[in-house]
């Protein structure tokens, strides 16, 4: 009774999973050298597609991410390194395809943003827990004359006043 | 609680106001980022080539079509280098545009025929007429590349000098071509400096 439900499901679990591979790159031909295909692919996860905006070329289905996948590959063949293949591209398009933005003036805000945010956090717990504290202590200190007063005509008279 | 409550004088006061009003310049903080962002077009990506000579290219003509578009055609006069291709739909809508441009002949207007098939873009020429002087065919899209294309139409202004000015992302409209495009050609074509 199981079984062949069990087998379907492998079945489609396969089958699924192969189409998944299929959207990747199938219209892509890799290069003939697998180790420059490698080096390809790992730029082409850097670069960010201009079309869809939230993925990589490696990832994106759009024309332009494909073409932009072959001219990577063509600049590897053509003997240039990783770094000058991203040059190239950036000096088309700018920072902005790249995926992980440089440090630069004008991101130095995107990198640090985190760190400050988390410093001021740290402040502003400290602030929080040191005012906390104050009360604590105003209430250990000894009693003022007017309190001491009061007490004392609470306990002799038992004065709720 | 109580002993604050019951002592008027106590320093806590204006502090708790004061962290009252911590939600909402919170508030108000989000709402203005949130603001901003309504401006914002994401989907514009700023070119790096504005202030830069135009990429080095020399593209053939359509078939049956007089004159290709090179790099050096673009030296001598301003003009504009429209990214066009007979497939792109938002082409027709900026299309009508550039056909009053040119019977006005204010300034020349050169085709970049991105990705596009040689008859395919004739038969859209002569369906729905042809503003431009001359027409490169990039097939394979490369040359859009050098020119950081990401998308069709764009439209470029080019100076005497041979450098991109601005580019226009998207159709241009009667109120980009009015507001935009139209004083920096004016303020190039007199020898001045134009920023849009």
């Amino acid at each position: 009774m199981l079984m062949p439900f069990m087998r379907n499901l492998i079945t489609m679990v396969f089958v699924l999973g192969l189409a998944g591979s299929a959207w990747a790159v199938a219209v892509d031909k890799p290069m003939d050298d697998p180790v420059l295909e490698a080096r390809a692919r790992v730029i082409h996860k850097q670069l960010r597609c201009l079309v869809c905006q939230n993925q990589s070329i490696e990832d994106s289905n759009a024309s332009l991410a494909r073409d932009l996948r072959i001219l990577v590959r063509d600049r590897i063949e053509a003997g240039d390194s990783d770094d000058e293949t991203i040059r190239y591209i950036v000096d088309r398009y700018g920072d902005w395809v790249l995926l992980k933005p440089p440090v630069k003036s004008g991101t130095i805000f995107l990198w640090l943003g985190p760190v400050l945010f988390l410093a001021l956090a740290v402040i502003f717990i400290f602030l929080w827990y040191r005012r906390r504290q104050t009360p604590v202590a105003a209430v250990n200190a000894p009693l003022s004359h007017d309190e001491q007063a009061r007490l004392k005509s609470i306990l002799d008279n038992g004065d709720r006043g | 609680m109580s002993i604050e409550a019951n002592d008027p004088n106590s320093e806590e006061t204006p502090r708790r106001i004061w962290l009252r009003m911590v939600p909402l310049a919170v508030a108000l903080l989000i709402g203005g980022f949130l603001f901003v962002g309504l401006n914002l077009r994401p989907k514009e990506i700023p070119s790096v080539l504005i202030g830069k000579d135009v990429p080095t290219f020399d593209l053939p003509a359509l078939p049956g079509r007089p004159k290709g578009l090179k790099s050096a055609d673009l030296k001598g006069q301003v003009s504009l280098v429209n990214v066009f291709a007979s497939w792109c739909v938002s082409c027709r809508a900026e299309h009508p545009l550039f056909m009053k441009l040119k019977a006005q002949n204010i300034v020349p207007v050169h085709g970049l025929n991105y990705k596009d098939e040689g008859p395919a873009a004739i038969g859209w020429l002569q369906r729905y007429g042809d503003p431009y002087d001359r027409v490169g065919a990039d097939l394979n899209g490369r040359v859009g590349i050098d020119w950081g294309v990401y998308g069709v139409p764009e439209t470029f202004l080019i100076s005497a000098e041979g450098r991109i000015v601005c580019k226009h992302i998207g159709p241009v409209m009667e109120r980009d071509l009015q507001e935009k495009l139209l004083p920096a050609i004016t303020a190039l074509q007199k020898g001045g400096t134009a920023k849009c």
